[in-house]
């Protein structure tokens, strides 16, 4: 089972090598990981799709809040989101084909951002199914090369990525 | 006034409040050597780095307060990984201090440089490099807060030479602000209830213990709290010492090598109340078929150990001292809850009793001398008030059934990693926290020559501890499972070893050797007075085996038994 995780982390060196290492370290599965600046330009976000049972996502949530760097964990399942990816997609296009595929970047709202007398290189941005659906159309035309961000995701409505810190739940922290 | 970043560790150890530190020196080290010659902190030099750590272990297991250790870059900073991993596995406090190349050669693979931030990642609670001389007070701070807060573990500081010798201006934080960390100290009312009625309606409640009792420092409220309602009561092997070995309710160690009541008390029971135990596979045996009429209770200061290998019922996140005072608060105010305790469990507690009367934990007498008969006369000679460190392997296991751990911070023993050459070293600090104390390691002849150089530590340093060494010709208990599970074959694990005694002198320390039954007493009474770092080398029955004794992955009722 697909799981979608947002994580909040300080925006400094070393941090993705410990998340990426308590995922081989434990076994977990990372299926794509995306890491870039927030808002606030001292914490990241990472968002990981990650495959598992509960046991092992459970376990993967607790074990991501452990980290020193970790300020946040997100986890998706129970929550309404929306997720986008892009991909870019070099494919051949030659004089029979071009006005097809043409017309199948504007249906899927794409975008051609480099042309070579021999292929089209398409930026197509959107979730999962839509990514699948398009790639199988434009797979018989030949892929000559890909490249995929790895989803990024948000909760629908008001809800926000709220950097609040990890609350001291009593104790004077110094045990 | 402007100090060099030596200076700045040098006072901020002593802001820390540390007293003693554990330390080998190196070409990277130079600033920090020289800084420390100038101040009071007892400096104890070893004779291998792995051995600083393991000592500053003990010193912290011990004492619980934080230990220290200083070693140099490269290989000394390597050196320290297996007693870094060690205390990560066993949640104990510590912060090393490594030296780095100087920062514009970090990267270059210059002499003596390792990546140790990146090799001691995953077995440190936190580490840092610390590139700029202004964030060392802080980083220290912080080092020191994070090793000993919430579950507690091993922080690494890597400092580059030429952060040694920068100078800036230096004020020691007073207070320490990362908002990414915040250990849960509370457990949550709610399921501290839940799991109280939970208790009061249960038939066969066993209490199962593990280190964090001793973490927590919540010996005295787990006692009051298991006598107050006629709980009994099992340690893990981290947990011995957490509750008193010679209460009437302690049923001993469980797991692998645990006793036959705690075993079955826990295959039988109907409630499992576990406390800062990690339900490790030698404590529990088959997952499956672990305590298989029980709910769960839980209560553990790090989330990630609850529902780990064993679903939990009931989890209770937070320190065990302050849940446990909690529960007893509940107990005092709501009497009806309790009415019928601990008569409701009577059946049990005669069934339990049972159990103990019919399988106590023995040995056979016949034949050469027993190790389990060495260890009972160490606890009656020392009346259970010596500090234990132990090797790993049978002298471990013999150490943990036999001697009776009555206070915690009486047995230092390398649990998760289970690391041979631990015991000593950690004797040696131990020693060095508690100068009048006796400490002891119990060892086998191979561990103990894995960390042997140490005794030339003890011996420059006046730390007068004594190693028993179990010599069975062996290393026994990998011997033990060749013998049940590999038709005899002792391929790898018969080793000759020297002779101890001729070692011990040759040192400058003092040697003995018990060859008969009849002279132990003797020879260990004086080996315990001499003031002396002494070695015992005791020859056992080479072929004595740890029962009783759960195969690997079997069902912890299925018991070999003696």
């Amino acid at each position: 089972m697909k799981h979608t995780i947002s994580v909040l982390v300080e925006n400094e060196f070393g941090v993705l090598s410990r998340i990426s290492g308590l995922f081989s370290g434990r076994g977990f599965n990372i299926e794509s990981l995306c890491v870039a600046e927030t808002l606030d330009p001292t914490i990241s976000t990472m968002t990981i799709v990650t495959t598992g049972d509960d046991m092992i996502l459970e376990q993967i949530l607790k074990q991501l809040n452990k980290l020193i760097n970790v300020i946040k964990v997100i986890d998706f399942r129970d929550t309404d989101y929306v997720s986008r990816e892009m991909v870019l997609v070099k494919v051949n296009a030659d004089e029979k084909t071009r006005a097809e595929i043409l017309r199948m970047v504007e249906i899927f709202r794409g975008k051609i951002i480099d042309v070579s007398p021999r292929t089209y290189t398409i930026m197509i941005t959107g979730d999962e199914e839509k990514l699948k659906a398009f790639l199988a159309l434009v797979r018989p035309l030949g892929i000559k090369d890909l490249v995929r961000t790895g989803p990024v995701a948000m909760a629908r409505g008001d809800k926000t990525l709220k950097t609040k810190e990890k609350q001291p739940k009593g104790g004077n922290g110094d045990g | 006034m402007k100090k060099t970043g030596a200076q700045i560790l040098v006072e901020s150890l002593v802001a820390e409040g540390v007293d003693t530190v554990f330390c080998y020196p190196g070409g990277a080290t130079l600033y920090i050597t020289d800084a420390l010659g100038e101040c009071d902190i007892r400096q104890i030099v070893v004779r291998h780095e792995q051995g600083a750590v393991h000592a500053s272990d003990g010193y912290a297991r011990a004492s619980g307060k934080v230990g220290v250790s200083l070693v140099t870059s490269g290989p000394g900073a390597t050196n320290t990984v297996t007693g870094i991993a060690t205390a990560y596995m066993d949640s104990i406090p510590l912060v090393i201090f490594s030296s780095q190349v100087n920062t514009a050669l970090i990267g270059n693979d210059a002499f003596q440089e390792a990546d140790i931030v990146g090799i001691t990642r995953p077995c440190t609670k936190y580490n840092y490099l610390v590139k700029d001389v202004k964030d060392l007070a802080r980083i220290i701070k912080e080092a020191f807060h994070i090793a000993r807060s919430g579950r507690p573990g091993p922080v690494l500081v890597d400092i580059p030479k030429d952060v040694s010798a920068n100078m800036t201006d230096f004020k020691y934080p007073d207070k320490v602000h990362i908002r990414s960390y915040q250990p849960t100290y509370f457990g949550h009312p709610g399921q501290i209830q839940r799991a109280m009625r939970a208790i009061a309606s249960s038939k066969r409640p066993v209490l199962f213990t593990g280190g964090g009792i001793i973490l927590s420092g919540a010996s005295q409220e787990l006692t009051k709290f298991a006598e107050a309602l006629s709980i009994p009561v099992t340690n893990t092997l981290m947990g011995l010492g957490g509750f008193p070995g010679n209460n009437n309710l302690f049923l001993g160690m469980l797991g692998m090598h645990g006793t036959y009541a705690a075993n079955m008390a826990i295959t039988e029971s109907d409630l499992i109340i576990a406390m800062g135990a990690r339900f490790d596979d030698r404590a529990t045996g088959k997952t499956d078929e672990f305590a298989p009429h029980a709910k769960v209770i839980h209560i553990d200061i790090d989330p990630t150990s609850i529902s780990k290998n064993i679903k939990v019922d009931i989890p209770i996140v937070g320190d065990i001292k302050n849940v446990l005072h909690k529960m007893l608060d509940i107990l005092a105010e709501e009497k009806d809850l309790f009415k019928g305790f601990p008569e409701s469990i009577g059946e049990w507690m005669k069934k339990v009793a049972k159990w103990k009367k019919d399988f106590p934990l023995t040995y056979q007498k016949n034949g050469g001398l027993k190790p389990q008969y060495v260890i009972e006369r160490i606890y009656d000679l020392t009346k259970g008030k010596a500090i234990i460190a132990t090797e790993v392997g049978q002298n471990q296991m013999w150490a943990a059934q036999f001697y009776k751990f009555l206070k915690p911070r009486t047995l230092l023993t390398s649990g998760g990693l289970g690391t041979m050459g631990f015991g000593f070293p950690a004797a040696i600090g131990a020693q060095a926290a508690f100068p009048k104390s006796l400490v002891i390691d119990i060892a086998g002849d191979g561990s103990i020559q894995m960390n042997i150089q140490e005794l030339a530590t003890a011996v420059q340093h006046r730390l007068p501890v004594k190693v028993v060494i179990l010599n069975n010709g062996y290393l026994g208990m990998v011997r033990q499972w060749q013998e049940l599970f590999y038709e005899k074959r002792y391929t790898w694990t018969s080793l000759p070893c020297p002779d101890f005694v001729k070692v011990a002198e040759a040192y400058g320390a003092a040697g003995y050797r018990i060859d008969k039954e009849k002279d132990i007493d003797r020879v260990l009474k004086e080996a315990f007075s001499n003031n002396q770092p002494t070695f015992v080398d005791v020859p056992v029955d080479p072929e004595e085996c740890v029962y009783p004794m759960v195969p690997a992955g079997a069902s912890l009722k299925e018991m070999l038994l003696v």
